[in-house]
């Protein structure tokens, strides 16, 4: 960063760097990028103002972790799954979540794909290889190893994601899904988006260990501490990774650094932690910035073009948030299906007794 | 080993002394239970100079915080033979009033926590343990012992971690003895060893050869110094071997091959250290043999004395459970002491 | 056909799903070179391979949790816990996420996974071999509780479990693993969850048990037959779900119940089935609803035998409820 200023931190690649990093479709590339970047950004403003005004419930924001989002969504495969840690919606949503669906879940109406089951920011698509995820910090980094394993067994391709915080290293499902992955030699893309808190704990208190990436050293596996917010950085790296873990040679971890820029959540007030200086810095990391500042540099859009750009997604979510407006609730009968496949008493009865109390209306 | 003579005789031949004990009194307890007369065992055999190394580099207010399997360090410490007997036994002298299986036992006289039979629960523990000694400004450490099959346990992870935050004065003591169950060591994990595990937590982690006494002492001595000097935890992997069955309850044919664990008999740890003594003139054999001979008279009158004891009182089985008896409890408990009257129930 | 043990029985219901259905895999401690440290699954790695047939690392959690993510891409993983008092490092995969995965996604990702676990005391085991918390499990919606106290049973319901589309879990009562025996159907010979077995028909009091349990209440109910009651013993076989038409017409019939567990009384699965009969069987109930249950304290060791509802303390408890007017 310039001295004093406060612009980006500037991503000083030549046009023949980007050609080797992301090779010859780097402008395309760099275009998408920014593009669904951009989508993330408005994303986040958008709904953290719904929820202020009390809209929405919840919102969890992942404004800072754009170029991660997007960068492993651009590296991976349609048949790749995905297990989300808490900030990877985005990254469904690049890899084709219906929006529409998913602005129904930030709402949590009846045309939730999961029935207004879970808190906003909890998607399931299942269409794209992105597992509903719990709020329960870890669990899936363990699953991960599973779906992972069941991929080499089956033999027919794909890779397994399992993205998670800098907060989650401490938990035993880290330890136990790293152990598993490495045992077993699953092919494992384990992502640590260290945004260098977890709430109000900065990653200096989480782990006495400086650089998370050497965890992986405790299972045999490579570790490889990236900048996240370098939109390039990140689209190259795991681009390389996928390709050594579909080769068959077993988990790899990248700790992607990046920063939080936003609250933890809707629920959070960070003014009561963050060290004088931190937003700063972050604004010199932001992600989206910094890719602009280079797309600009290049001349690949022009602001007439980013203009449209952002009044074709701001007009999305107008559509969707809508059409989210005045979708009904789910349905009462719906609080009764899918606690087992074909429910059993008592639930059956509880249902009926529900159901007779309300009049009788369940099909 | 040169290093060897860092260590003073007195403690060598201490160190011989608890090894040989150790390994006596193991041996009977696989014998009892195999005989009916306990109703379970879990042998030391062949790590018993990481034990007794380990355990004589301590200090008598420093926290041990062991698994099942460490009746060198329980005997280092000074806890007696009849005590650790009247736990194998389970009778109405055992200090633990006969609740746990054979070998999970613990003492608070002698700052030995009580051991419970899921894997690496006591290895979190210690950090907390650790966490109060630093609290209170008491110059001791607390050690959680645990085997190369602990490290993937939850509580590992847990333990480490925060000691690692917290900069706490504790010793992993991790015995890599090669097996957990059938689980040889290399399916464990895919780290190279053990002890670069506490690189991912940020502090130090030494491999040490488990079967050399004085390298074990050596190696916690160190550590612990510089636990007290505020330079925090260390990882130490003593890496020995297990020369007998998991358990009692374990058949270890099914899953390894004699050749392995005949090329470890010739680590013997006694072996080795009877050598060191020896050599250097600090025993004779005649002291040897009548070092071997106390131990047999040691263990012999620990069994019988354990053996006469009766069977704990059967209200003690409502006991413990809080400081005070919750009425439904209590209940219970008179309900119980009537069909023991009209002999419903036989003790 | 051959008497075999409830833990053949098992290890006959692996042996079959794995030669019918290449999606089941069998992971956990110890479960593979040395085929279990019961020896449930002895064999099943030199038939089906090490893909197949997974030792583990020490992690409960980790084999839970793989074990779901297995399910997720659709294969059917039997994961084995070595003893149910270790089954807890895994209880948030088990409870936040195998029994959530389902309604959580709408449907999308159900987590169907078949956790078997020895349980239950009787072994010398102390307090952690011994115990039984099947209710943690109950009391979770989104679990399916199994639990066999026959071969038949053990295999039968083990392979249901295995091709149910829900999480299972499966306790083995270890107690019988070799003293439970008798004759079992050749192959794919399924037993169907919430149907429980009339062990033993009698018009004077219902007495309901699972598991180990069960061949101590048919011993209890063979000794008060020589006072001239007649004992009718139920075995539950599946918690969840619970045939509550089976526990309904039993004591519909009979006006008494004795439930028999060994898990500590109070907030047992004894509590729940006790709240059912009186609330669906209040008029018909001549007698208070009687519990024998393991005491409310931590399982012991020494005093194992006491601890555990025996042959007589069950005898007694029909006896009382039958004797009540
Ligand atoms: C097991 C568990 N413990 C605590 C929480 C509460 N909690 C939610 S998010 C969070 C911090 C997570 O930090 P990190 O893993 O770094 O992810 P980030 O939020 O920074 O993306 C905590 C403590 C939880 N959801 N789950
Ligand atoms: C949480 C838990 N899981 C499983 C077990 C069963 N079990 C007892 S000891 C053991 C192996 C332990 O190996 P290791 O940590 O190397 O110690 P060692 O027995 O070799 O001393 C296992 C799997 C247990 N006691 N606790
Ligand atoms: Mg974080
Ligand atoms: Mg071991």
């Amino acid at each position: 960063m310039a001295e004093g200023s406060d612009g980006p931190l500037p991503l000083p690649y030549s046009e023949s760097e980007l050609q080797d990093a992301l090779g010859s479709e780097w402008k395309a590339l760099l275009t998408q990028g920014y593009r669904w970047m951009l989508f993330g950004r408005l994303m986040d403003n958008r709904f953290l103002g719904l929820q202020r005004q009390g809209r929405i419930g919840f919102y969890g924001p992942a404004t800072g972790h754009e170029a991660l989002n997007v960068g492993c969504a651009l590296a991976l495969a349609p048949e790749d799954w995905v297990f989300p840690g808490l900030r990877e919606q985005l990254l469904a949503l690049v890899r084709g979540m219906n929006l529409q669906g998913y602005v129904h879940h930030l709402f949590g109406d009846g045309m939730d794909p999961s029935l207004g089951r879970q808190m906003p920011c909890h998607p399931t698509a299942a269409s794209v290889g992105y597992v509903s995820m719990a709020s329960t910090v870890g669990t899936q980094i363990v699953q991960a190893a599973g779906s992972g394993y069941a991929q080499a067994l089956r033999g027919k391709g794909g890779i397994t994601v399992a993205f998670f915080g800098d907060g989650a290293t401490s938990t035993s499902d880290f330890h136990a899904g790293m152990n598993m992955a490495s045992v077993f030699n699953c092919p494992v893309l384990f992502i640590c988006a260290n945004n260098q808190w977890a709430i109000s704990v900065p990653v200096s208190k989480q782990t006495a260990v400086t650089e998370l990436a050497k965890k992986a050293k405790a299972y045999g596996m490579p570790g490889e501490r990236i900048d996240g917010t370098d939109f390039v950085r990140v689209l190259s790296t795991l681009r390389s990774a996928r390709k050594q873990l579909s080769a068959g040679k077993g988990p790899v971890m990248v700790e992607a650094v990046v920063y939080r820029m936003n609250p933890h959540s809707s629920s959070d007030d960070p003014t009561r932690y963050l060290p004088p200086g931190y937003l700063r810095e972050a604004r010199a990391h932001d992600p989206l910035a910094r890719l602009e500042a280079l797309g600009d540099r290049l001349g690949l859009l022009t602001p007439e073009e980013k203009e449209r750009m952002r009044k074709e997604i701001e007009d999305e979510f107008r559509k969707a948030i809508a059409e989210a407006e005045v979708a009904p609730p789910p349905s009462p009968d719906s609080l009764f299906r899918d606690t087992l496949k074909e429910s059993v008493w008592p639930l059956t009865e509880e249902r009926d007794t529900f159901d007779r109390d309300q009049g009788g209306h369940f099909p | 080993m040169s290093e060897a003579t860092d260590v003073p005789k007195e403690i060598m031949v201490r160190g011989f002394r608890l090894m040989v004990l150790g390994r006596t009194a193991d041996e009977r307890g696989v014998n009892l239970q195999r005989q009916g007369r306990i109703g379970f065992y879990v042998p030391m055999n062949g790590q018993e100079a990481a034990q007794v190394g380990c355990g004589l580099a301590l200090e008598e207010k420093d926290w041990i915080v062991p698994a099942y399997r460490e009746i060198g360090v329980a005997l280092s410490r000074g806890i007696p033979l009849k005590t650790l007997f009247d736990q194998f036994y389970g009778n109405s002298s055992d200090v633990l009033k006969g609740r746990q299986m054979p070998c999970h036992y613990g003492y608070r006289d002698y700052r030995y926590v009580t051991a419970s039979s899921p894997v690496g629960t006591q290895i979190i523990l210690a950090a907390g343990l650790a966490q109060a000694s630093v609290y209170r400004g008491e110059k001791v450490v607390s050690v959680p012992f645990f085997g190369d099959g602990a490290t993937s346990s939850s509580d590992f992870h847990a333990g480490m971690n925060f000691a690692g935050v917290y900069n706490l004065p504790v010793l992993f003591f991790c015995q890599n003895n090669g097996w957990a169950i059938s689980l040889p060591r290399e399916k464990q994990t895919r780290s190279s060893s053990l002890a670069e595990k506490a690189e991912a937590y940020g502090f130090r982690g030494v491999q040490v050869d488990g079967n050399d006494f004085s390298a074990v002492y050596k190696v916690v001595r160190d550590a612990r110094a510089q636990a007290l000097a505020g330079k925090g935890p260390t990882l130490i992997e003593a890496v020995t071997f297990r020369m007998g069955p998991h358990s009692t309850s374990d058949d270890p044919t099914r899953y390894r091959k004699q050749e392995t664990v005949a090329s470890w008999k010739a680590k013997d740890p006694i072996e080795h250290l009877r050598e060191q003594l020896l050599a250097k003139g600090w025993i004779t054999e005649e002291g040897i043999e009548q070092v071997q001979e106390e131990a047999k008279r040691e263990v012999q009158s620990a069994i019988d004395a354990a053996e006469k004891a009766p069977p704990p009182e059967p209200t003690t089985l409502f006991d413990d459970v809080f400081r005070d008896r919750p009425k439904l409890l209590e209940e219970q408990r008179s309900e119980f002491m009537e069909l023991l009257k009209e002999g419903v129930l036989r003790p | 056909m051959t008497d075999i043990t409830l833990i053949q029985g098992v290890n006959q219901a692996l042996k079959v799903a794995m030669a019918k259905d290449p999606d089941v895999v069998v992971l956990g401690e110890d479960v593979g070179v040395n085929g279990g440290v019961f020896r449930a699954t002895d064999g099943l790695y030199k038939e089906f391979g090490e893909k197949r047939v997974l030792d583990t690392p020490l992690s409960e959690n980790g084999i839970i949790g793989m074990a779901i993510g297995m399910a997720l891409q659709g294969l059917k993983p039997v994961a084995e816990i070595q003893f149910m008092d270790f089954i807890y490092p895994a209880f948030d995969q088990i409870v936040s996420e195998a029994a959530k995965f389902r309604y959580r996604s709408g449907g999308e990702f159900p987590a169907h996974v078949v956790i078997r676990t020895p349980y239950g005391g009787g072994i010398k085991g102390g307090l952690y071999h011994s115990q039984s918390t099947e209710q943690l499990f109950t009391s979770t919606p989104g679990l399916k509780v199994v639990i066999p106290s026959t071969p038949a049973d053990a295999k039968g319901l083990l392979l249901s479990a295995i091709f149910d589309e829900d999480p299972v879990i499966f306790l083995e009562p270890k107690r019988i693993y070799r003293t439970s025996t008798g004759e079992v159907p050749e192959g794919d010979v399924r037993v169907p969850f919430g149907k429980a077995r009339t062990v033993k028909e009698g018009a004077d009091v219902s007495v309901f048990a699972y598991g180990a349990m069960v061949p101590q209440s048919l011993q209890a109910a063979n000794v008060v037959e020589k006072m001239g009651i007649h004992a009718e013993v139920i075995d539950l076989r599946t918690l969840v779900p619970l045939d509550v038409d089976a526990i309904v017409a039993s004591v519909e019939k009979t006006g008494r119940a004795v439930i028999v567990h060994e898990a500590p009384k109070f907030s047992g699965f004894g509590a729940e089935l006790s709240a059912t009969i009186s609330e669906r069987c209040l008029y018909s109930l001549k007698a208070p609803v009687l519990r024998v249950t393991g005491y409310d304290t931590p399982f012991p060791y020494a005093l194992e035998n006491l601890y555990l509802p025996s042959v007589d303390r069950i005898a007694r408890g029909i006896e009382r409820t039958a004797s009540t007017s």
